[in-house]
């Protein structure tokens, strides 16, 4: 008899809640928006987080909101953006392939340190004190932070400096994330040329702490036929929209910092220095 | 005053001396797993306290007006388990509806809630120190806030751990485990403490 009361009590209770549950859902119930379930089925569901949203579904919420650009997703790459253009009804270009890229040269023949370094081996808490213990203070600390964060594994340390392996850059930018100098970012894969220096101190300053810096000359700002080149913080700087890869400007460039070269191949270390 | 007393007693002693996670060793699991961040333990911390204040809420009553008078205080851990569980749903829900910015906070953690056994603990414990409804609520949100104290605390010790050289045997889960033991231990020291105050 007792085992039915408790059969009867535990199963009424389930019903209860059971009904309380089905209609607390019913009532309380979010219309989610069809197009987010769509578009999150659609996006290759990675949470890399390259297309600078959370994830995948924070990036359909703004998808279908109209916030974000329909061509964002790197890993999913030009189907994806099909799909997204699909759904939403729009013309999507495809993304651009963009691979990491590490615009410093201050390897250890250009460049000699401040300081020697001797504590915790990472390149955030390096530039923790005052600025890591390079000469030059916006350069790569190559304690590889980058290559750590690097899920592919495309990141490794080169003659004191990290190097990105474009052939196995995923395009995901969690390496511009991570880097405290800043001196990381994503670049066009078929870009030809690009600035090997992230140093914005004047042109002697900048020179005195490393052999490759870019100098802010202005020099190929003058002689880029296309007008792509701007210097501004004394660092030439290229809009890839405008850019054709003549490498007039390499040709130009005193320092050789601004450099030719071709992807998906590791860009070559200069020669002269 | 005598109530008041007894309450405040109640209330830091499941803060800090018989602290869920770190003296009875309940809840390990959010703990370790979703400890790594400031915001996400505080996060977590906030959603079992208000967890643990809704179970008692509502398992109290269950078990003085229905298990008892039946006499089926045997079934307390089922139907209890139940009870939670289907209360976290319910929960997530009316957040997603009323407060979705807070859904957005605390959603992902609810649903590792509803199997917390923290939270069938406190619920449990409640019943079994014989606390009355009152008492049993200022228990609740005392062992909820010992959890956040907890979380909070771990937190910072993690973030600390990531940022110094451990050794490679102990890199990982097992420093983790041995920082856990530490802030456990740190918290023995709190023993006795409580009831000097109110002495």
């Amino acid at each position: 008899m007792d085992i039915l009361i408790a059969f009867g009590v535990v199963s009424a209770i389930g019903l209860i809640l059971a009904i309380l549950l089905a209609l607390v859902s019913h009532f309380f119930a979010v219309e989610e928006d069809e197009t987010v379930k769509l578009l999150r089925e659609a996006l290759p569901g990675v949470n890399c987080g390259a297309c600078g949203f959370k994830g995948c579904d924070d990036y359909a919420a703004a998808l279908a909101e109209g916030r974000a650009k329909p061509n964002l997703c790197v890993p999913g790459a030009e189907s994806t953006a099909k799909q997204i253009g699909e759904i939403l009804n729009v013309a999507v270009e495809p993304p651009k392939d963009v691979v990491a890229f590490v615009h410093c040269n201050g390897n250890c023949d250009a460049t000699s340190k401040k300081a020697e370094y001797r504590g915790i081996s990472t390149c955030r808490a390096a530039s923790a004190i005052y600025g890591g213990p390079n000469a030059c203070s916006y350069g790569c600390l190559g304690l590889g932070d980058c290559a750590a964060a690097c899920p592919a594994g495309a990141i490794c340390m080169k003659d004191g400096i990290a190097h990105v392996d474009t052939s196995r850059c995923l395009g995901c930018a969690l390496c511009v994330a991570t880097c405290p100098k800043k001196v990381i970012s994503m670049v066009p894969q078929e870009a030809a040329t690009v600035v090997m220096c992230n140093s914005r101190d004047k042109g002697a300053d900048a020179r005195k702490a490393c052999k490759n810096a870019c100098i802010g000359c202005k020099k190929c700002e003058k002689v880029c036929p296309e007008g792509a080149i701007t210097v501004t913080d004394n660092l030439a700087k290229i809009d890839y929209t405008k850019c054709t890869g003549c490498g007039i400007c390499a040709e130009s460039c005193p320092t050789g910092c601004l450099k030719k070269v071709f992807f998906p191949d590791l860009p070559e270390v200069s020669e002269e220095g | 005053m005598d109530a008041f007393k007894t309450l405040m007693v109640i209330l830091l002693s499941s803060v800090l001396v018989n602290n869920y996670v770190l003296s009875r060793f309940l809840g390990i699991c959010p703990f370790l797993g979703v400890s790594k961040k400031l915001d996400q333990a505080t996060g977590m911390g906030i959603s079992v306290t208000a967890v643990m204040l809704l179970a008692t809420a509502v398992t109290w009553p269950i078990q003085h007006l229905i298990l008892e008078k039946l006499g089926l205080g045997y079934m307390q851990t089922i139907i209890f388990i139940l009870v939670i569980a289907a209360l976290v749903q319910m929960l997530e829900l009316f957040l997603k509806k009323f407060s979705p910015a807070l859904h957005k906070g605390l959603g992902v953690y609810l649903p590792l809630i509803t199997t917390n056994c923290a939270v069938l603990g406190v619920a449990i414990n409640n019943i079994t120190d014989g606390y009355n409804f009152l008492e049993s609520m200022v228990s609740s949100l005392g062992c909820g806030l010992g959890f956040l104290l907890a979380m909070v605390l771990f937190s910072g010790l993690r973030s600390r751990i990531d940022e110094s050289r451990v050794p490679k045997p102990f890199r990982g889960l097992a420093i983790t485990l041995i920082g856990a033991s530490f802030i456990s231990l740190a918290f023995m020291g709190f023993a006795g403490i409580v009831d000097a105050i109110f002495a």
